[in-house]
């Protein structure tokens, strides 16, 4: 079953932030079994061997939930496979001879730290701008209180799959981060829980969405790359709760 | 001390500082007798907490909600990456909403059982008490659990229990439960409450006057080397698992920051008691980084088989019916294949050992589907397990609903950590442990479903509560300062530390050493253990540690972002930590939960207790790098469940 | 407190938040509110790419129809208002509508540059040193920014050609239409240029009319998958009908060898209104 294909891996090289980058090129020998990052641990075992620096790629779970990795492969974030994050792609994707172009998340808001790893704090700090229900430890009330009709729960929860990797931002031609603000957004719009918070949230974190990342034009492309197939319809509501929210914010806080 | 010597004399009983009283209103009463912090007195108090998993992400968020000043760090780039984010199952909790008889009692009975009798009742207790809010809380921060057609919460029954207890989002609980935690984290990042501090990485616990009183930490990205001090300092940086090298955990997970505590003079309880989690999918070459877990549910509709002779290299298809050995349903026929995972697992290693297993590498044993498939039908199996199918087939490359699955144990949890009292706090004034971090209140044996519900219990609703008790009595002391010569020699030390990796020099990676001590943990301190394998074991972990300190190869520089170099400083740490969890496991001449002694089991090769002389937790004191750490005891005792002996026949 | 994640990183913001303007203005500072904008003038702009479309396939009635039609435009509102008043606003109305648009358009796009690394001047859109493969992005959508100039180039052309009459010269007639677009079209390099930006501007549609669904939010699963195919017949119908004049024009279709009135703007246009009249 498993077969040993010969690759050319072609990598970025940066030393840090401000330095200039490269491609560098490594034919690699790999059995068809192991993982994509497998492959470059191996690299890296012989880079380090032959007194190389290692290749700098990030990764964690390795399971596709943790959202640390991911790379550009062959101009795809996160690579051929659909719904399938760079830490989850196999060799066996690949064909003996193939060339494989590495390159970091690109994005401004994605500053390339070294190599392949790139700084996707904006993320977070749109999460830090209102991605919660505010809500202190102790003072919530019996989990039964509030029915939630499953197939809403069902649909939050697809929005909640969201594992914040980036990818939509990479694949995104104009480096718009509307896929992963939506996802969150949306997963909390949809949950009776939400709603106190609904408008400000919304439009708290478009606002930062927006000082870090382009804007949307709908190409769909975050859609395709997102390994968790997160909806482009997320993105419809969110663009709508967000003229809405500025309706009612001003009509709540009294012309503000 | 010479291992498996008599206890030394120095060594002490320890204090779990359990109040008295009956266990049920424990808790409850003990709140109202601890001291508390005035509100408007809490923002005078800095805390620090290290680790944004489940426990640290919720302890930081309850205690910026509360007023403290806390300082969050995570080496991970976000709060959100941390390693809880992996946990698939579901977490428990005495709701009973089902209805099923489900009591708080029976959660506390159910773990302290699951746990083989080798847990603190009182912590236990607790734990099951305040299940019941982590649900609520998660519910109100919007974790969209499984719900019903009313809309009301789904449970289901896990890992084996009586009861339909556990809470469940679709294969990935953890997440779900971890954005919660990370959204409210945030929430008090934006009210300024709560700093935080990503790619930082704890290398030292700062202790002043035997108090700890900071951290140093070491910035990934930039290589600077900062004091932090605060008043009380919390850790919750997850389990030890990745000492196999091989396990189900990130592959980030390391024992860095309790062993730095340890290292400092927090003790080390029960290092020997590891999780071996049975349905994992098998290594397929040398190279393999880590290993996916395939949920426990598998085995509710597949059966485990291995062929009945020996070396017998044939396809599955190929193997005819009267020549597969249906092992636990032979050996476990009221069970079957739904014996608990210590039971699973030891097993599989057993068949495996004797030349059974099967797959390219004879690593695995199958499990299969076939008849359920053929009961059922495809689609039915298919709605039950179809993203798990998929996520075999995605790594292995097989359709396991033609050919059966191939699984093998797995490192997935540990049992031991940092001791703690009743408090949470470990014997270091002002250092507390939570989540997997601490040694926890699984006893010798994690129930399916529990971590997750331990660390949110400590975060959540813990923790906050009895570090006030802690706090009250500083009110007025500033913080050490960061420029006091205790901080000023422990930033010097890590910079040694790191300028010493650089300067090594040697020939192999740091992986490599790793992969090797994961070889001899996983053989000598794995699901069975004997004598002669824990001496070999305590005789090639030093050599081994001896050549990775002079061989080891870690290039580059300590200014940028260097992968390399974090290793060096965990692996170094594995390496002692192994050498500890052969000698707890050595020195506890008992099977219990997890830690499965040869020379102890009973006559149908079931883990024998010894619970006379071994109904305590074992709490190692660091003594210096050159003299072996001592061990103290904590005695358990079981007032409110009755001692009794598992069996699965 | 001290050092925070945002103040050691410097993951330096693309774009500085300014004063908020007041409501509802303040909804253009964003580029969400700015697209609502863009997509309110894309149905606008649509719509008149279709009705312009629909009322000129009079030219198909031959010179009088086709002339009754300019007349009636000018009549809308009937005797309430001076002649051509209501045409007026609608031009001003339209050129209102391009001016926010374009607007909107370009400082979008300079949003999206700013966000990407070593993006493309023009087109806005990120590059990636070892290539992009792009799996859902259209050939339309990844061309919006250079199909949106040429139609704006294209139209100033149309205008200055049909309505401006400056290159026909001697031969344009105001009132005439008919005559106009038969002169004009039946010189070959004019009608390539007719039908290349009419091809721009149906890409344009067909992703637009699409993007206008989710950039207004419009989400109903139960018609979702009905959106591609409804921008597509838009573009298409557009498409079909505004080629059908250039090509018809070449192929001596569009002609005026059958005229019966003469060719000027005094008793020819009063001719073709008798014409018109006849029938
Ligand atoms: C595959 C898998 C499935 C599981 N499924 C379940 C399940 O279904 N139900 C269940 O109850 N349990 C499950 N578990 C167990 C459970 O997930 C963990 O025990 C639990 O999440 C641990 O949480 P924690 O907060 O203690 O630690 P972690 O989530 O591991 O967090 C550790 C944190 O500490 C930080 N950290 C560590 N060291 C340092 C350092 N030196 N400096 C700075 N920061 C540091 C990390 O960045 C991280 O933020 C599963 C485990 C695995 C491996
Ligand atoms: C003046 C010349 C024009 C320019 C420069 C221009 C440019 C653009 C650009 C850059 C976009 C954004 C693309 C995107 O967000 O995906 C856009 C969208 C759009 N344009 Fe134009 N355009 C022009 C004329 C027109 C005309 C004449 C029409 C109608 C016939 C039109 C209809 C649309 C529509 C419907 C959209 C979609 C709006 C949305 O995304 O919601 N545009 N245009
Ligand atoms: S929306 Fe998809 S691609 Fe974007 S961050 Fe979330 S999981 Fe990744
Ligand atoms: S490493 Fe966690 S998602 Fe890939």
């Amino acid at each position: 079953m498993s077969d040993i294909i010969s690759v050319t891996v072609k990598v970025w090289r940066q030393d840090g932030p401000d330095s200039s980058g490269g491609f560098e090129t490594h034919p690699q020998q790999i059995s068809t079994d192991a993982s994509f990052l497998e492959m470059l641990d191996l690299l890296n075992e012989q880079l380090n061997d032959r007194g190389e620096e290692p290749i700098v790629f990030e990764s964690d779970c390795r399971e596709g939930i943790c959202g640390t990795c991911g790379v550009m492969i062959n101009g795809r974030a996160h690579g051929p496979q659909k719904a399938t994050a760079t830490c989850q792609l196999h060799m066996r994707e690949f064909a003996d001879g193939d060339e494989i172009v590495i390159e970091p998340f690109r994005a401004a808001g994605f500053p390339v730290i070294r190599d392949l790893a790139v700084d996707r704090s904006p993320l977070d700090h749109i999460i830090e701008s209102g991605g919660y229900i505010s809500v202190g430890s102790g003072a919530a009330p019996d989990a039964n209180l509030t029915p939630v009709p499953r197939d809403a729960a069902e649909q939050a929860f697809d929005a909640a799959a969201c594992i914040g990797c980036g990818a939509c931002v990479a694949a995104c031609p104009n480096s718009a981060a509307q896929l992963f603000t939506s996802a969150k957004v949306g997963h909390m719009a949809l949950l009776p829980q939400g709603q106190p918070e609904r408008w400000s949230r919304t439009e708290s974190m478009v606002e930062v969405m927006e000082s870090y990342f382009g804007s949307c034009t709908n190409h769909g492309e975050c859609h395709e790359a997102c390994p968790k197939e997160i909806s482009l319809d997320f993105i419809a509501y969110l663009n709508r709760d967000y003229v809405k929210a500025k309706v009612k914010n001003r009509a709540l806080s009294g012309q503000r | 001390m010479e291992p498996g010597a008599a206890p030394q004399p120095n060594s002490t009983v320890l204090d779990s500082k359990v109040p008295d009283g009956p266990i049920a209103d424990l808790w409850e009463n003990h709140k109202f007798s601890m001291n508390l912090v005035n509100p408007s007195n809490k923002r005078k108090f800095e805390v620090i907490v290290v680790g944004t998993g489940l426990a640290g992400a919720s302890a930081a968020a309850t205690l910026g909600e509360l007023g403290y000043r806390v300082k969050a760090f995570t080496f991970h780039d976000s709060p959100r990456r941390a390693h809880s984010i992996a946990a698939q199952g579901g977490i428990n909790a005495a709701k009973n909403y089902p209805n099923d008889g489900d009591s708080v009692h029976r959660l506390f009975y159910d773990t302290v059982k699951g746990g083989d009798y080798r847990s603190r009742e009182a912590n236990v207790h607790r734990l099951a008490e305040v299940s019941v809010n982590i649900i609520d809380q998660a519910t109100a921060q919007g974790v969209p659990f499984a719900r019903d057609y009313g809309g009301l919460l789904d449970n289901r029954s896990f890992g084996g229990a009586q009861v339909s207890r556990t809470f469940y989002a679709r294969g990935q609980t953890g997440q779900q439960l971890l954005l919660g935690a990370y959204s409210a984290l945030m929430r008090q990042v934006a009210a300024g409450t709560v700093e935080l501090h990503n790619r930082s990485e704890l290398l030292d616990v700062v202790l002043k006057d035997g108090r700890a009183c900071g951290i140093v930490t070491r910035d990934l990205v930039s290589g600077e080397v900062t004091p932090h001090s605060a008043h009380a300092v919390v850790l919750a940086t997850g389990g030890y698992g990745n000492v196999y090298f091989l396990s189900t955990n990130a592959m980030m997970c390391n024992v860095t920051a309790a062993w730095r505590a340890h290292r400092r003079g927090a003790l080390f309880a029960n290092p020997c008691y590891t999780q071996i989690h049975p349905t994992c999918i098998p290594a397929s070459d040398d190279f393999q980084s880590k290993l996916t877990l395939m949920s426990e549910s598998l085995r509710n509709d597949g059966r485990i088989w291995v062929p009945s002779g020996a070396g017998d290299a044939r396809s599955a298809a190929d193997i005819p019916e009267a020549e597969r050995d249906y092992y636990l349903e032979r050996k476990y026929p009221a069970f079957g294949n739904l014996v608990p995972r210590d039971v699973a697992s030891r097993n599989a290693k057993t068949v495996v050992d004797a030349g059974h297993g099967v797959g390219p590498l004879n690593n695995g044993v199958f499990l299969d589907f076939a008849v359920a498939i053929e009961r059922d039908g495809h689609d039915a199996i298919a709605a039950r397990y179809g993203n798990l199918f998929d996520m075999y087939q995605r790594i292995t490359g097989e359709n396991p609903y033609t050919s059966p699955m191939r699984i093998y144990p797995a490192s997935h949890y540990t049992m031991g950590g940092l001791w703690v009292d009743y408090h949470l706090m470990t014997n270091v004034p002002g250092l507390y442990a939570v989540g997997e971090a601490n040694f926890s209140d699984h006893g010798a044996n994690r129930l399916g479903a529990s971590a997750l519900m331990q660390g949110l219990a400590d975060g959540y609703f813990v923790l906050p509560y009895t570090i006030g008790d802690d706090l009250a009595g500083l009110l007025g002391d500033p913080v050490v300062p960061t420029n006091d010569p205790v901080f000023t020699a422990a930033v010097a030390g890590v910079e040694d530390e790191t300028s010493r990796w650089l300067s090594t020099n040697g020939s192999r990676s740091v992986d490599h050493f790793h992969r090797e001590l994961g070889r001899i943990v996983w053989d000598n301190i794995g699901m069975a253990r004997t004598e002669t394998g824990l001496r070999s074991a305590l005789s090639d972990i030093p050599a081994l540690r001896d050549e990775f300190h002079n061989d080891v190869r870690v290039l580059g520089s300590a200014d940028t972002l260097n992968q390399s170099l974090e290793k060096a400083g965990r692996v170094a740490d594995f390496f002692d930590l192994a050498e500890l969890m052969a000698r707890d496991a050595l020195e506890r001449e008992e099977s219990c939960g997890g830690h499965f002694r040869e020379e102890h089991q009973t006559a149908e090769g079931e883990a024998q207790r010894d619970d006379d002389n071994f109904s305590h937790v074992a709490a190692w004191e660091w003594n210096g790098s050159d003299t072996p750490q001592t061990r103290h005891i904590e005695e358990l005792t079981f007032d409110n469940v009755a001692l009794s002996q598992r069996s699965y026949k | 407190m001290a050092q925070s994640t945002r103040e050691r990183y410097r993951v330096d913001p693309v774009r500085t938040r300014r004063r908020a303007w007041p409501f509802p203005l303040n909804i253009y500072q964003s580029a969400v509110g700015r697209k609502w904008v863009m997509a309110l003038t894309g149905i606008g702009l649509v719509g008149f790419a279709l009705i312009h479309m629909v009322g000129n396939l009079h030219v198909y009635e031959g010179p009088a129809r086709m002339y009754e039609y300019a007349e009636t435009l000018r009549t809308i509102g009937g005797g309430l208002v001076p002649k051509s008043f209501v045409l007026w606003l609608m031009r001003l109305g339209l050129t209102g509508m391009f001016a926010l648009h374009l607007h909107a358009a370009i400082t979008l796009k300079d949003m999206s540059r700013h966000s990407s690394d070593d993006a493309g001047l023009m087109s806005g859109a990120k590059k990636y040193a070892g290539g992009r493969d792009h799996i859902a992005a259209t050939y339309a959508s990844r061309t919006m920014r250079w199909t949106g100039p040429i139609i704006a180039l294209y139209l100033l052309f149309h205008l200055a050609d049909l309505t401006w009459g400056w290159w026909l010269g001697p031969d344009f007639v105001r009132g005439d239409p008919y005559h106009n677009v038969a002169t004009s079209l039946s010189s070959l390099p004019v009608a390539i240029l007719y039908v290349v930006a009419n091809v721009a501007l149906a890409l344009h549609i067909f992703h637009g009319a699409w993007s206008i669904f989710q950039s207004l939010g419009i989400n109903n699963p139960r018609y979702n998958h009905l959106r591609r195919a409804l921008a597509a017949g838009i573009a298409g119908l557009i498409l079909i009908g505004n080629l059908s004049f250039p090509i018809l024009a070449q192929t001596g279709l569009i002609s005026e060898d059958n005229r019966a009135c003469p060719v000027n703007d005094s008793d020819g246009l009063v001719c073709l209104a008798e014409e018109a009249e006849g029938h």
